[in-house]
């Protein structure tokens, strides 16, 4: 057997089902054993959206996702996909060829140093130079990627170790001395996080990424202790964004509630989250009464931004329900009725007077589809629109670059998660921008009929800069306008062998939505919407989550003009 | 200036000091000296570093060191009590005779060992803390350096406090 095979067995022996990938010369080698395997391998048309299924098919799943991709360029067409995973603690295993041992080093045809690239966005990488060495590293891999705070790996094999006769075996023993994840919380660090809890008046809990994993053991703290819940970008769908207790999404976009319940709050719950710049605005002004209660698994993220008061390195699952078992149901009626006296005043809302608008695109995609679908993004202002009008039900639904901000991600990311959860529909919220920067994957969604809906919120601009010139650099709007050379995009999707659509206003718009995704069909509709829409509420940057501007988010009695209101 | 003087015990493989100087360098911290040899467990290495910086804290960096894979233990000797030692090559001139005479007579002073003798000049060890290293060379500037070179420093923990006692769990034969 040769290490090409090898890998194979190796990577079978993890579970793996499915593989997306590009060949190239230095990974033919794997590529020609992947010919005698029943491994299914997904083909992607650049090897970054290959990444980013991989990354979503984790996402969507739990389950970690391979990519495949040849030495040199294809190794760095990963990079972003890599950095994004990485970013969003995502569990991906990306194996890379390389050129052979003896040329390493030597500015050899399609030869990069992949290894040093990849280093500052992988948990951990391998350049594995013994042919032998592959099921351990394989283990090790798989093993890193997904414990602890989940991340990507890359390993890089050399073609003509590809090619060497295998004669190791496949029972490999983990012992990785340096890498040992706290999962357990210390018992005294809970009890002071519970003692905090129950003494405060003002609690809110905050949850993030890590929720997806532990959404189980959130839904119950949250049921027993009837404490109010914030998701972050990252967190939604680990709490059900419709139930009673939910606050929304809190930071730069996030809901007026959310945001002041951030800023009167006397303790804050943080539980599997970093508190990322865009959730806390400026630190100073983030929660400043609060005692900052703070679960997480990785220790590195515990005071790295926002002092934690009482820490609790741990796993959620592990840790919220011993926490659970010290906390009781909270008297906190006066703050929850100061919370909806905010949830009332401030739903979600936008005006109708205009051509059609995103926001209303993206509201009929949730009606129509209940919620229950997958959601993919692309990055931009349909984004945000999209985390608060279709913010999943359930866990491991919604799927966003919420670190990284990567434009490009969600039409591949939907291939990820379609093939993780093929008996789904999955929508993927674009804008005319982001869709474009990974558009050749239509190809893939034709190959395999995946049941994807691409809505384009197309307003012909790079929205979300737009936004941000009109706002602070006094309208010069530069290098934004795309309306001129766009594609027609239903003709483009013709031209891939997919359903395509152009929709200009909103009867057709919320006639024709229903009807396609009940087609169970791979689709692509172009809402031309309007240019100069803007998200609110926003929380300039550097300003603090009390300062955000209401704008259009503001009730009708009050003047409609954007203003900034102290809360 | 912050300057600290860390120990981290790494898995002995290559690209390990890369990751670790890139976490250095990207939150800003110089790195002064740094000394990398075998531990007293096979397969792990001892590492020296020296570093500073205007304003970071050495909390976060720490804490990245510890995510790395190949990073077994981080000791930040700067918090606890420890010894430091450094060596130094230093060859000075000598013009004169008397100038000779008096060389050696600070370089015993030092206990510097004389390891090379020539006409024009005189090569000497010297070990010690940096403040040691430091006068001997201002003593030494009077007849004109030639050429020197450190190893930078390396330390450890003073026996009985509690780091020691994790550096021995991680090295441990």
């Amino acid at each position: 057997m040769k290490g090409s095979t090898a890998l194979l067995k190796a990577l079978e022996r993890q579970g793996v089902e499915v593989i997306f990938g590009h060949p190239g010369g230095a990974i033919l080698p794997i590529y020609d054993a992947l010919y005698d395997e029943t491994l299914k391998h997904v083909l992607v048309r650049h090897e970054q959206a290959g990444a980013h299924a991989a990354d979503a098919y984790y996402r969507a799943s739990g389950k970690v996702g391979v990519v495949f991709a040849t030495s040199g360029p294809g190794a760095c067409n990963l990079v972003t996909g890599l950095a994004t995973a990485h970013m969003d603690s995502s569990a991906v295993v990306a194996v890379t060829g390389n050129v052979p041992l003896p040329l390493i080093g030597t500015d050899a045809f399609q030869e990069a140093d992949v290894y040093g690239i990849t280093g500052p966005v992988t948990k951990h990488n391998y350049l594995i130079k013994d042919v032998n060495e592959i099921p351990q590293v394989v283990a090790e891999a798989f093993y890193i990627a997904s414990t602890g705070r989940p991340g990507p790996v890359l390993i890089d094999i050399p073609k003509d170790v590809q090619l060497a006769e295998f004669t190791g075996s496949f029972d490999v023993e983990i012992e990785l001395p340096g890498y040992k994840p706290t999962v357990a919380g210390h018992s005294g660090q809970i009890k002071k996080a519970a003692q905090a809890i129950r003494s405060a008046k003002k609690p809110i809990m905050m949850v993030g990424g890590g929720g997806q994993t532990g959404y189980e053991q959130v839904i119950e703290f949250a049921e027993k202790t009837g404490i109010p819940v914030i998701t972050t970008l990252m967190g939604i769908g680990a709490y059900p964004s419709g139930a009673s207790q939910a606050l929304g999404m809190p930071g730069m976009h996030g809901t007026v509630t959310a945001n002041r319940a951030i800023t009167h709050c006397d303790l804050i719950l943080g539980a599997g989250l970093r508190f990322d710049d865009r959730v806390t605005g400026k630190i100073s002004r983030f929660a400043p009464n609060a005692t900052i209660v703070h679960i997480d698994i990785d220790p590195a993220e515990i005071s790295k931004l926002v002092k934690a008061h009482v820490p609790v390195v741990g796993d959620l699952r592990e840790v919220l329900p011993r926490l659970g078992e010290l906390v009781d149901w909270l008297e906190i009626e006066e703050w929850w009725q100061t919370l909806s006296e905010w949830k009332g005043r401030y739903p979600e809302r936008f005006k109708q007077d205009k051509p059609l608008v995103s926001q209303e695109v993206i509201q009929m995609f949730r009606e129509a589809t209940g919620g229950d679908c997958v959601v993919t993004t692309e990055v931009g202002q349909h984004q945000m629109f999209a985390a608060r009008l279709f913010p999943t039900n359930r866990p491991r639904t919604w799927i966003t670059s919420g670190g990284l901000g990567t434009m490009g991600f969600g039409l591949p990311a939907a291939i990820g998660a379609s093939f993780a959860r093929p008996n789904e529909v999955v929508v993927c919220i674009a804008g005319d921008g982001s869709v474009q920067m990974n558009i050749q994957e239509l190809a893939t969604i034709f190959k395999h009929q995946l049941p994807i809906v691409i809505a384009i919120c197309n307003n012909g601009m790079l929205g979300m800069v737009r936004q941000w010139q009109e706002m602070f650099s006094a309208q010069r709007y530069s290098e934004v306008y795309l309306a001129d050379s766009n594609p027609d995009f239903a003709k483009l999707a013709e031209a891939y062998g997919i359903d395509g659509y152009n929709i200009f206003d909103r009867e057709t718009a919320a006639e024709i939505v229903p009807q396609v995704l009940a087609k169970g069909k791979p689709a692509v509709m172009n809402f031309v919407v309007y240019e100069s829409e803007k998200v609110f509420p926003m929380v300039p940057m550097g300003a603090g989550v009390d300062e955000m501007i209401i704008g259009d988010q503001e009730p009708e009695e009050s003047p409609v003009e954007s203003k900034k209101v102290k809360s | 200036m912050n300057q600290h003087i860390m120990s981290v015990t790494v898995r002995d493989k290559p690209g390990v000091l890369v990751r670790i100087a890139g976490l250095f360098a990207r939150r800003g911290f110089n790195i002064e000296s740094l000394s990398v040899a075998q531990s007293s467990r096979p397969g792990l290495s001892r590492t020296t570093f020296v570093i500073s910086s205007q304003d970071e804290s050495i909390e976060q960096v720490e804490k990245q060191l510890q995510k790395l894979i190949d990073v077994v233990k981080v000791i930040d000797h700067t918090e606890s009590n420890y010894v430091d030692r450094e060596l130094m090559l230093i060859k000075v001139r000598v013009d004169t005779p008397d100038d000779r005479v008096e060389i050696r007579q600070i370089a015993q002073d030092f206990r510097a060992r004389i390891v090379d003798v020539a006409r024009e000049g005189l090569v000497f060890e010297v070990t010690g803390d940096e403040g040691k290293l430091r006068a001997f060379i201002e003593q030494m500037r009077a007849f004109g350096i030639i050429e020197l070179i450190r190893t930078g420093r390396i330390a450890l923990t003073r026996s009985g406090s509690d780091a020691e006692t994790k550096i021995d769990r991680a090295e441990a034969p």
